[in-house]
C-alpha cells in the first residue's frame, strides 16, 4: 500500500529523510518511531504530498509521489491525522465533519450517515453542536481522527495522535486505532511512545534521518543484545555461585539474595540459569527480565546512529 | 477547477466570520458609520456653500468615491485573517492534505472575503445617498442619485477594488505568518484609490463616467493578473514548513 524507496527530502544543507526505503502493505499498523527531528512528520508529508522529496520515490496506493497528475489522487484515499489537531474552534464538532465531507466531494446523505457514526463512536454526538473550541485535548483528538475518516480512506496518516494526551485520553484514542486495525485500515503511525507502538503496530520502523531498523516488535526486541536477567531467590550461597560460573553466565553481579546476569536469549537461557540454581539447592521465588525490550532496541539504534 | 467547492469553502469561511462579532461589528459598523458621517458632511455643506450646483456634485461624487476606496480596504482584512488564521489556527495542514486544489482554497476564501463587505458597502452608500438625496434635492431641484457615476462607481468599480484588495492580500498574507501583520499590509491597498481621490479634490481628472470606466479597466486587468499569480506564489510547502 506504502513503498519508499531511497526517499530523501533536504532542506538546504539539512537532510531530514535520507534515503528512507520501506513498505507498508494492505491492512497494517505500520509504527514510525524516532526522536524529535528524526524526519517523521517530514516522512508523513511527503508521503501525504504535502511536501515534494528531493530525490527517491515513493508509492501510496496505485500512485507515485511527486506527480502533480497523482497528487490529488493520492490526497483522495488518504486521511491525515496532524500533529496539531487544526480545528475550527468556532464551528461545531458536526461542522468540522461536515466540512471535510465537503471537501472530499461526498454527498449530503454520505456525509450526514458518516458523521453521526464517527460522533457516536467516539462518545461525541451529544456534545455535536458543541464548538470544537471549548472541547478538552482528547475530544479534539478524537474529532481530528474522525475527520481524518469522513472519507472512508483506504491509508491513515497520524502523526504523534497521542503526544499532549492525558492517560485516559491516550487509552481512548489507542482503543479507536485498534478498532480501525479491526476494520482492516492501513495506518502509518507516527510516534515516540514505545508502548503505545508495542501494542498497536505489526510491524515498527525505527527512524533517525536514516532508516535504522524494520521489523515487528518481536523483531526487534530480538535483535538487542545485553539484557539483564534478575532471579531473587531464599538465599545465595556460594554453590549456587559456582554452579552459575560453571554455565559460564555473563556479568554475574550477587547482592543480597538477588543475582543478576547478562543474557541474550532470556527465553533461551533463563531455563538453564534456574535449573542450575535448583540443582545447587537454590530456592528461586522470581525471575524477571529487565527493562523494556523494545525501549532497549530503540535507544541502542538511536545512540549508535549518533 | 470544481465551480462549486470555492462556493462550499466560501460558506464556510462566511459561517466562521459570522461566529467572530470583532469581524462582523467591523464589516457592518464601518460602512454605517460612514454613510451616517457623509451625510452630516452634506448638510454642513449646504449651510456653508455658494449655493452652484457644480460644488454639490464634486462633493457627492468624491463622498460616493469613499465607499470604493472602503471596498478596497474592508475585504482585504478579511481575506489576510482567513489565510493566516488559518495557520494560526493549524488548520491549514488538514486542509491542504484534502484533494481540494489551490485556486479552490483561495477562490473560496476570496469570495467570503468579498460578499460581506461588498454588501455592507452598498448597503451604506445606499443610506447615504438616499440621505444625500433628501437633503439636495431643494437646492438642486432633482434627485442626485441615482446617476451613472455612482452606478459606475458602486456596481463596477468598488467589486473590482475589492477583488484587487483581496488578491493582494492573498499574496501578501501567504508571505507573513501572523494576523497583524497581514493585516497592516491589507491595510495598505487603499493607497492606489487612495490617489485616485486626491487627484479628482485636486482638479487633476473629473468623477465622470468615462473616467471611472478607464479606472475600472485598470483595475480588471490587474484583478485577472492577480488573480494568477496568488494562485502561483500560494507555496503549499513554503507555507507549511517555514511558518512557524
Amino acid at each position: 500500500m506504502i513503498e519508499a524507496e531511497n526517499l530523501t527530502r533536504k532542506f538546504g544543507n539539512l537532510t531530514a529523510v535520507d534515503n528512507l526505503t520501506l513498505r507498508v502493505d494492505e491492512g497494517e499498523v505500520f509504527g514510525f518511531l524516532g526522536p524529535n527531528g528524526a524526519g517523521k512528520t517530514t516522512t508523513v508529508r511527503m508521503l501525504c504530498c504535502l511536501i515534494s522529496k528531493t530525490s527517491g520515490s515513493a508509492r501510496v496506493g496505485d500512485y507515485e509521489i511527486g506527480s502533480q497528475q497523482d497528487a490529488l489522487k493520492i490526497r483522495k484515499i488518504i486521511g491525515l491525522v496532524p500533529d496539531n489537531v487544526g480545528l475550527y474552534d468556532s464551528l461545531t464538532a458536526y461542522e468540522n465533519l461536515d466540512y471535510y465531507g465537503t471537501l472530499y466531494r461526498r454527498t449530503d446523505s454520505q456525509r450526514k450517515e458518516s458523521n453521526e457514526y464517527f460522533l457516536k463512536m467516539l462518545g461525541l454526538w451529544e456534545k455535536r453542536d458543541a464548538l470544537a473550541g471549548t472541547f478538552s485535548k482528547g475530544m479534539k483528538q478524537k474529532l481530528a481522527i474522525a475527520r481524518a475518516l469522513v472519507h472512508d480512506p483506504e491509508v491513515i496518516f497520524m502523526d504523534e495522535p497521542t503526544a499532549s494526551l492525558d492517560p485516559e485520553a491516550s487509552k481512548g484514542v489507542r482503543e479507536f486505532i485498534l478498532e480501525l486495525k479491526k476494520e482492516k485500515k492501513t495506518i502509518f503511525l507516527n510516534t515516540h511512545n514505545l508502548d503505545e507502538a508495542e501494542r498497536i503496530c505489526d510491524r515498527i520502523g525505527i527512524i533517525n534521518t536514516r532508516l535504522m531498523a524494520v521489523g515487528t516488535p518481536e523483531e526487534l526486541e530480538r535483535s538487542v543484545r545485553g539484557r539483564k536477567t534478575v532471579i531473587q531467590l531464599r538465599q545465595v550461597t556460594e554453590a549456587i555461585l559456582d554452579s552459575l560460573k560453571r554455565l559460564q553466565v555473563t556479568n554475574l553481579v550477587s547482592g543480597g539474595n538477588k543475582l543478576t546476569v547478562d543474557v541474550v536469549n532470556p527465553e533461551e537461557e533463563n531455563p538453564d540459569i534456574v535449573s542450575a540454581i535448583v540443582a545447587a539447592g537454590g530456592r528461586v521465588e522470581t525471575v524477571s527480565v529487565l527493562g523494556s525490550s523494545l525501549e532497549d532496541a530503540y535507544l541502542k539504534l538511536v545512540r549508535d546512529a549518533r | 477547477m470544481s465551480t462549486r467547492m470555492p462556493w462550499k469553502i466560501a460558506r464556510k469561511e462566511m459561517k466562521v466570520l459570522r461566529r467572530k462579532k470583532s469581524i462582523i461589528y467591523y464589516i457592518v459598523a464601518l460602512p454605517l458609520i460612514l454613510s451616517v458621517l457623509f451625510s452630516l458632511v452634506v448638510k454642513n455643506d449646504i449651510a456653508k456653500s455658494s449655493g452652484l450646483p457644480s460644488d454639490y456634485q464634486l462633493g457627492l461624487d468624491s463622498l460616493t468615491y469613499f465607499f470604493v476606496v472602503f471596498a478596497a480596504i474592508l475585504p482585504a482584512s478579511i481575506a489576510a485573517y482567513s489565510i493566516v488564521g488559518e495557520k494560526v489556527e493549524k488548520s491549514l495542514e488538514p486542509l491542504l492534505s484534502t484533494p481540494t486544489t489551490d485556486g479552490e482554497i483561495l477562490l473560496g476564501k476570496s469570495i467570503a472575503a468579498f460578499v460581506p463587505p461588498m454588501l455592507a458597502i452598498w448597503a451604506g452608500a445606499s443610506i447615504f445617498m438616499a440621505t444625500a438625496d433628501y437633503l439636495t434635492n431643494g437646492l438642486l431641484s432633482y434627485y442626485y442619485f441615482p446617476n451613472w457615476t455612482s452606478g459606475v462607481m458602486l456596481f463596477l468599480l468598488a467589486p473590482l477594488a475589492a477583488i484587487f484588495s483581496i488578491e493582494l492580500a492573498v499574496i501578501a498574507s501567504s508571505r507573513v505568518s501572523d494576523v497583524r501583520g497581514a493585516n497592516q499590509i491589507a491595510s495598505l491597498m487603499f493607497i492606489p484609490f487612495m490617489a485616485v481621490f486626491l487627484a479628482a479634490v485636486e482638479g487633476a481628472i473629473a468623477f465622470d463616467v468615462a473616467n471611472l470606466l478607464i479606472f475600472s479597466g485598470i483595475v480588471l486587468v490587474a484583478d485577472v493578473a492577480l488573480f494568477f499569480l496568488s494562485t502561483s506564489t500560494f507555496r503549499r510547502e513554503e507555507i507549511l514548513t517555514k511558518w512557524k
